[in-house]
This record gives C-alpha cells, sequence and structure tokens, in this order.
C-alpha cells in the first residue's frame, strides 16, 4: 500500500477533474462526462443563487433543515429522491443511446460506461427507491396511525442526513475524480485494490455504508413508531394495510442492512488496511462477499416494494369506495413476503459452482414468493370487483402495475429455475426483469402515492391531466424500453456490454433507446405537473382535507395537517376509522377539551452529521487522513455534546389548538361537500359525501 | 395475593419508585433492543465468516500458535463480575439505594471495561509479535474484524460510562439519565453475551479446527 506516502491533500490532484480529461483527450467520451460534472455545477451554483436572491437561507435553516417533524423530512426524502431520479434517468438513456449507437463501440469508452451502470445501479436503489420508499412513509405512517410524529424525531432527521450526504458522494464522483466501475454490486476482486487501485470503489463502499446508517436508523425509527404509537383502539387488526407493509419493510431493513454494512466494511478493510477477507491470495474467499451482499441485496428488493404493494392497496380501496378486498390473506402475504426474501439469496449466483442440490432448494424457495405475490394481485383485483372505480391518476398507475407487473413476476418465476438461469443469466433478460418488477412495481408505487396524498401535504391537488400524460409516458416509455431487453437477453446479448457485434439486436437496441426517450419525457412530464399545479393552485385547494373520499385517519385532519397533526388524538374503532365515521355521520367530531401538546424542539444535529460525515467519506477516499480522523472525532463530539442537551421540548398551548382546529371545523362545517363525480373539479375542496355504501 | 410487576420492556424496569421515568422510558428502551438486534446481525455474520476463514491461514501462524487462553480466561472473568457489577448498579437504581452506590457500581463496571481492553490490547500486541497481523491471511483478517469490533463496542460503553458520570454530576438522577442507565446496562450485558461467543467459537473453535 502507498497509503502512508500521501501529503496535505492526500491523493487528490488536479488530474482528478474531468476538464483535465477534456484537455488531454477530447472527444465525444470526455465531452459526456464534463457536461455530466457541468449540471453538478451548475445546479449547485444555481440553487445557492436562487437560495441568496430570494433571500431563503434562514426560512430554509429555521422550517427545514432543522426541522425534526416527520412531515418534512419526507418532503426532503421525497425532493432528494427527484433530483437523484433525474440523474440516474439521464444516465439509463445515455446507456440505451451507446447501445444503440452499435453494432461497434459506440461514442463512449468502456470505462465511461461501467461507471454509468455501477452509478445508474447504485443512485437507483439506494439514492432514488429507498429515500421515496421511507419519504412517503415519513409523511404518512404517523397520520395514519393518529400520531404526532415518529417515536424518534431526532434519529429520523440524522437518517435523512446520512442518506443524502452518502448520496452526495455520488455528486461529488462526477466532479472529482471516477466513481466505482464495478457495477452497484461491487464484486471482488474486481474491485479490491490489486485490479481498481483507485478512488472509484471506495466511493461506493463509503456512500453504501453511511447510506447503510442511516436506512438502519430509519428502520428502527419505523418499527418502534408502528409498534408503540399507535393511536388508543388501533388493534393490529386495525392497521392500514400499508403500515402493515412499512413494519415489514422495517424489519427487513433491521435485518438485512447489516450484511450490507459487513460486506462493504470488510471490502474497505482489504483496501484500506491489506486485509484478505476477499483478495485472491493468502486465504480471501471472494464467495463471502457475494453471500453477504445478496443476503443483503435479496430483501433489499423486498422492503422496497413491499411499501409499493401498501400503497396500492390504499389506493385501489379509496378509488373503488369499497373496503380492502382479503385483509387478513394481504397481511400473512406480506409477513411470508418478508420472511421468505431470506430464504432466496444464493439464486443471484446459480452459476458460481455450488451443487445442483442447492441450486434446487433456492430455485424452489425462491418460487414460493410467487405464491403469496399471487395471493395479492387476486386481493387486489377483487378489492376492484363491483367498486365505484374513478380512472383517477394513482388508479391509472396501479392499473398499470397490476398488468406490467404479472410479467415481470412470472420472469422471475422463469429465472428461479436454475436450468434457464444458466441460460440467461448475466444477459440482458435479467435486466429486463428486474427493470420490469421495479418500475411498474416500485416506481409507479411510489408515483401514485405521490399523486394521492400531494393534496394531503400540499392543501392543493396536482393537475389531472399532465398526471395522465405522465402515466401514459411511463407506461409507454417502460414497455418500450425494457420489453425488448426479453428478447435480446434470450439471443444471448450479455447486460453491461458497452460493445456489441450482432446486428440482429440492432432494432431492439433502436426500440430501446426510443422507450429511453419516452422515458425521459415522462420524467419532464412529472416535473410540468408539479409547475402547472402550483400555477393553478388557487383552483384545486383541499383545506378541509378529504379530497378522495379518503378511508383511513390521515384524511380526516386538515390539508396541510397543523404541526402537531392531530389537536386530539383518535379514539379508533374500525379497520377503515375514517370512512366509518362518516358512515356512521359522526365525522369531524368537535372535542370537549383541548390539551396542551408537547413536541420536539427543532435542531440542527442532523445536518451537522450531513456535513461531517460527507467531509469525512471525501477524506477516506482521497486519502487526507488527517481530514478523516479530525471529522471522526468531531461526529463523535458532536453527538456527545448533543446529549447534554435537555431543552428539547417545546408546548403548544391548548388556546392555540383550540383557535387553529376550530377554525378548520367551521370551515367543514361551511364547505359544501363534493360526490365522486366531481373529484377533479374546482368545486371539491376536500369534504367528500360518500355516493357508495361502505361494502364489507 | 401479590400483584406481579408490569414489565413495559424486556430486562430490569426502573419500576414503581421511578414511575414517570419508567414511563418515558418504555418507547427508547424498545427501540434500543431493535438496535441490539441489529448489532447481533452484524456480530452474527462476522462470526460466520471467521468460521469459513479458519482453514485459511495461508502458512502463516494458527490459532495453536497465537492464542493464549490464560489471558483469555482474565479477561472472561473481568467482563463477566462487569455484567454484574452493572447489574448491581442497576438494581441500586432501581431499589432508590444512595445514590453512591450506584455511582459505585458503575465505576466498578468502568474499571473493569477498561482492564478487559488493556488485556485485550496486549494479546493482539502479542499476536503481532508472532507474525499474527491481519496482512498475513485470511484467518487473521477474520480474527481481527470480529474481535477487535467487540472491543470497539466496550470501548464505546467505556466513554458511555464517562459521559453518563459527568451528566450525572452536572443534572442529577433525572428521567433522561435513568432511561439512559437502563439502555447502558442493556447494552453491557449484550457485550458480555457477544464475549460468550467469542470465546466459544474464536477461540475454543478456532483451537479444536484452526
Amino acid at each position: 500500500m502507498t497509503s502512508t506516502d500521501s501529503g496535505f491533500f492526500g491523493r487528490l490532484t488536479w488530474d482528478a477533474f474531468p476538464i483535465a480529461g477534456l484537455i488531454q483527450n477530447p472527444g465525444a467520451n470526455e465531452i459526456v462526462a464534463n457536461a455530466a460534472a457541468a449540471i453538478v455545477v451548475v445546479g449547485v451554483v444555481a440553487v445557492v443563487g436562487l437560495l441568496s436572491w430570494f433571500r431563503l437561507w434562514g426560512p430554509l435553516w429555521r422550517d427545514w433543515l432543522t426541522s425534526v417533524d416527520h412531515k418534512k423530512i419526507g418532503i426532503m426524502y421525497i425532493v432528494f429522491a427527484i433530483v437523484m431520479l433525474a440523474r440516474g434517468v439521464l444516465e439509463g438513456v445515455v446507456m440505451r443511446a451507446q447501445q444503440a449507437a452499435g453494432p461497434g463501440d459506440g461514442f463512449l469508452e468502456a470505462e465511461h460506461f461501467a461507471e454509468l451502470f455501477s452509478t445508474h445501479g447504485t443512485i437507483m436503489v439506494f439514492f432514488v427507491a429507498v429515500p421515496f420508499v421511507f419519504g412517503v412513509a415519513n409523511y404518512v405512517v404517523p397520520l395514519m396511525i393518529g400520531a404526532r410524529d415518529v417515536a424518534f424525531p431526532v434519529m429520523n432527521q440524522i437518517g435523512l442526513g446520512l442518506t443524502v450526504s452518502a448520496g452526495m458522494m455520488l455528486m461529488v464522483s462526477l466532479v472529482v475524480g471516477e466513481f466505482s466501475t464495478g457495477g452497484w454490486t461491487a464484486y471482488p476482486p474486481f474491485t479490491g485494490a490489486a485490479f481498481n487501485p483507485g478512488v472509484g470503489p471506495d466511493y461506493w463502499i463509503w456512500a453504501i455504508v453511511v447510506s447503510g446508517i442511516g436506512t438502519t436508523l430509519t428502520g428502527i425509527n419505523f418499527a418502534v413508531t408502528i409498534y408503540k404509537l399507535r393511536a388508543p383502539g388501533m388493534k393490529f387488526t386495525r392497521l392500514p394495510m400499508y403500515c402493515w407493509t412499512i413494519i415489514c419493510s422495517s424489519i427487513l431493513i433491521i435485518f438485512a442492512m447489516p450484511p450490507l454494512g459487513v460486506a462493504a466494511l470488510l471490502l474497505a478493510a482489504d483496501r484500506y488496511l491489506d486485509f484478505h477477507f476477499f483478495t485472491n491470495d493468502l486465504g480471501g474467499n471472494m464467495m463471502n462477499y457475494a453471500n453477504l451482499f445478496w443476503l443483503f441485496g435479496h430483501p433489499e428488493v423486498y422492503l422496497l416494494v413491499l411499501p409499493a404493494y401498501g400503497i396500492y392497496s390504499e389506493i385501489f380501496a379509496t378509488f373503488s369506495a369499497k373496503r380492502l378486498y382479503g385483509y387478513n390473506s394481504l397481511v400473512i402475504a406480506t409477513m411470508s413476503i418478508a420472511i421468505l426474501s431470506f430464504t432466496v439469496w444464493l439464486h443471484h449466483f446459480f452459476t458460481m459452482g455450488q451443487s445442483a442440490l442447492i441450486n434446487a432448494v433456492f430455485g424452489i424457495a425462491t418460487m414460493l414468493i410467487a405464491i403469496p405475490t399471487g395471493v395479492k394481485v387476486y386481493d387486489w383485483m377483487a378489492t376492484l370487483w363491483r367498486g365505484r372505480i374513478r380512472f383517477s391518476v394513482p388508479m391509472l398507475y396501479g392499473l398499470a402495475f397490476l398488468m406490467l407487473f404479472v410479467i415481470g413476476g412470472l420472469s422471475g418465476v422463469i429465472l428461479a429455475n436454475p436450468t434457464v438461469d444458466y441460460q440467461v443469466h448475466n444477459t440482458l433478460f435479467l435486466v429486463a426483469h428486474f427493470h420490469n418488477v421495479l418500475l411498474p412495481g416500485v416506481l409507479f408505487g411510489l408515483l401514485a402515492a405521490y399523486n394521492y396524498w400531494f393534496p394531503k401535504a400540499f392543501g392543493f391537488r396536482l393537475n389531472e391531466s399532465w398526471g395522465r400524460i405522465s402515466v401514459a409516458l411511463w407506461t409507454v416509455g417502460f414497455m418500450l424500453t425494457f420489453l425488448p431487453l426479453y428478447f435480446v437477453g434470450l439471443m444471448g446479448m450479455p447486460r453491461r456490454s458497452f460493445s456489441w457485434e450482432d446486428p440482429s439486436f440492432h432494432p431492439y437496441m433502436i426500440v430501446a433507446v426510443i422507450g429511453a426517450l419516452v422515458i425521459l419525457g415522462a420524467l419532464l412530464s412529472i416535473l410540468v405537473q408539479l409547475w402547472v399545479s402550483i400555477r393553478d393552485r388557487d383552483s384545486t385547494r383541499v383545506p378541509v382535507g378529504d379530497p378522495w373520499d379518503g378511508r383511513t385517519l390521515e384524511w380526516s385532519i386538515p390539508s396541510p395537517p397543523p404541526e402537531y397533526n392531530f389537536a386530539i388524538i383518535p379514539q379508533v374503532t374500525d379497520r377503515d376509522d375514517f370512512a366509518a365515521a362518516k358512515e356512521r355521520g359522526q365525522a369531524y367530531p368537535t372535542p370537549d377539551a383541548y390539551e396542551d401538546i408537547e413536541m420536539r424542539r427543532n435542531t440542527g444535529i442532523g445536518f451537522l452529521l450531513c456535513v461531517f460525515s460527507g467531509v469525512w467519506m471525501f477524506a477516506l477516499v482521497w486519502w487526507i487522513w488527517w481530514l478523516a480522523a479530525l471529522m471522526t472525532l468531531t461526529m463523535l463530539l458532536a453527538v456527545i455534546l448533543w446529549s447534554f442537551d435537555t431543552n428539547t421540548e417545546e408546548i403548544i398551548p391548548a388556546e392555540e389548538v383550540r383557535k387553529d382546529h376550530e377554525a378548520w371545523l367551521a370551515l367543514v362545517h361551511s364547505a359544501q361537500a363534493v360526490d365522486r363525480d366531481h373529484e377533479t373539479a374546482p368545486e371539491n375542496q376536500g369534504l367528500a359525501r360518500p355516493d357508495m355504501e361502505a361494502v364489507t | 395475593m401479590k400483584r406481579a410487576p408490569s414489565h413495559s420492556y424486556p430486562g430490569i424496569n426502573l419500576g414503581e419508585n421511578h414511575a414517570s421515568a419508567d414511563k418515558a422510558t418504555e418507547v427508547v428502551t424498545f427501540g434500543f433492543w431493535v438496535f441490539l438486534m441489529s448489532d447481533l446481525v452484524y456480530f452474527g455474520l462476522m462470526f460466520g465468516v471467521y468460521i469459513t476463514m479458519i482453514d485459511a491461514q495461508a502458512g502463516g501462524p494458527g490459532p495453536h500458535e497465537l492464542f493464549d487462553l490464560k489471558s483469555i480466561f482474565a479477561q472472561t472473568m473481568i467482563l463477566l463480575t462487569s455484567s454484574l457489577t452493572v447489574g448491581l448498579a442497576m438494581l441500586a437504581l432501581k431499589y432508590n439505594l444512595p445514590r453512591p452506590r450506584i455511582v459505585l457500581w458503575f465505576g466498578v463496571t468502568l474499571v473493569l471495561g477498561i482492564s478487559f481492553l488493556v488485556l485485550e490490547i496486549r494479546d493482539f500486541v502479542n499476536m503481532a509479535a508472532q507474525g499474527g497481523i491481519p496482512q498475513r491471511s485470511g484467518f487473521l483478517s477474520a480474527f481481527y474484524g470480529l474481535v477487535p469490533l467487540h472491543g470497539l463496542h466496550v470501548a464505546a460503553g467505556c466513554i458511555w460510562l464517562i459521559v453518563l458520570g459527568i451528566q450525572l454530576r452536572m443534572m442529577g438522577l433525572t428521567d433522561l439519565l435513568m432511561s439512559r442507565m437502563v439502555r447502558l446496562a442493556l447494552f453491557w450485558h449484550f457485550l458480555d453475551l457477544i464475549w460468550i461467543g467469542i470465546i466459544t467459537i474464536v477461540y475454543f473453535g478456532g483451537l479444536a479446527y484452526g
């Protein structure tokens, strides 16, 4: 190791900046790299400039960065996820363009292409899907269970801080140095020091370790929140389906993030300290890495998709105006999937030489997961059956999901057969499969959630027409991009190849790149939808809070909700408590008395840890040892000093709560109720007139 | 008939003498149990890695050359005693014994924890002198990935004890500090549990199969 002979800036030199590459070696490859770096730099400058111009630094610090309010933390998670989604989609388009430019070598160099698929995978899994899933959970779960915040509001803020600082490392790697070329799985020995001495794998390692810690904290938080903070009367049998999926997802995090942390840290020990966990020599064993990584990796996909199942469950029930069909079977199916997800990791490396018997066992275990998933699909269809269905945007996403996800799931069952897997392993068939479950499964679910709960968070509805356009673009874009990959995969085209020769692949590649452009359009349509919705917000306001004739507690409070969520903690008597209350004519009760509400005071600890951990990671990547040591001490000291702060609660007086709540109740009583036909009309102020009797 | 004491969380509860602290501790202690579960998975995986790498000695020194069971016995006794003293501190807290008694038992725990670390580091130095460094083989990498990880946890526990001592001096025996003591005690017992795994699997297992 040369790690001891580094200077003040470690191994950071002028060559680490992409502009140096452009000067030395001008060409398409370097232009793409510099354009990407420029987007990051311009983006940062623009954000800083706009914040200064509008004098928003103060409000940003007071209302957002130091906030411990789960609702604001949730929104920040989602904003972060959408920023990262933009980068991930752009990378996808560049990769599809590279492969469509063939046969031959395309316009990118092999290294650059490898960086693209590595960052694309890492970003989409860890910095889009995870923060988006937990952003929605942050916003919705406490409202659904009738709580005033999560169990550990400050830990929640720290989890966000760590996730964001880790994500920033991927942005920094665009401008300083390069990212890993080892794929999102970063298999050694390729990512070990012997074959890959550069900074790339180190960026991957520290981003994964730090975001993993953040995610673990979040998982613990949500498990405890749902176990301990449910409103009185909300037994587990009355818990909304979405909260069930979040509790399963949290359990998966608690048990599945440690293997990832272990895998990444052992790889770091190999790279930094010359250990021999996964090296080729002196007794290292790469298979330990593959096992550790996928012991995390497989539960990971379920911890992402289960919350999406929960979202669809809520949406199908609401937009069918029916009680969710088969609640018990859905709960059992969710738990079964959570447990089975720990028993199938080996199917990610059927071809790595274990015995046929072991492959068969894991193949069968994998196929078993299709059973609870199938139960869910039938339950959702039965929920729709004879419902009062509205084809609103969230429902459209749900229907696209139902049809496309079944294809993705069944291609998974095909892959679960080890003999088939030997043929299609490492081909684009696999890429088609997991995009087929992750886009219609996870991403469509999250976008549906965004459309569904947006009026709750901001007090006005999103534009319906642009929402429909974006559903259409996402659906068509997905099908054009990924369904052709099944065919080229079966024809034998390997995944992750920057270059290919067989001309019969070409038509499929052309279709796929057109699809990628449609997906880019879909991404833009979401931004346009947001822009148009903000512009027209005066005609879509829903202050009463129940625009969709909702069924669960979050719809029983104002939109946007007050900081403390519930003026009076509700007493729950039914599974769809708010729907039942509306049916009995007991919604919006006037409380007898109000109480002082104790809330957690704002704190800067999460933001400080975000900054310190970011500098710490950068110092480690570039071997700036003094700075890494300094940051380690600083973080330790920050946490210790923070533990001395005992003035952590503030009181919202009962009188203030009463005033706000009564003003809202007056609005409820004066508002005009709308039926389901006028859900998207301007007269929908968020007071619902149910036009279908509850079906139990 | 005597009423069964209510337990709002597993382990020693603060009990009726500290009703308000007991209630305030319920959620956070449950959360801490969940964290320990997650931490346990870390150790479990490191045990797994160690087991798969016992044979990966690559011609370097193995358990028979490197492990000093006398020192391990001493460390075991020290750590088990510290678990006893932390338990006594919790009982002193629960039954409202004079505060010096609580401080005494936590203080003894701290001294034992530091003694354990001194002995452990001495072992590592001795191993290194015989060529037993992590860079030598997969087996030694696995050893140094696991045993010092436990040591790091003990060190964290010691820092926690010191911080808690300062806070006790500054703030008095508040509900918040009592709640932190409950969690520290859980953490300390957890470290003991891991150590039992380490002597069984790393040291005895290593000597039996290595």
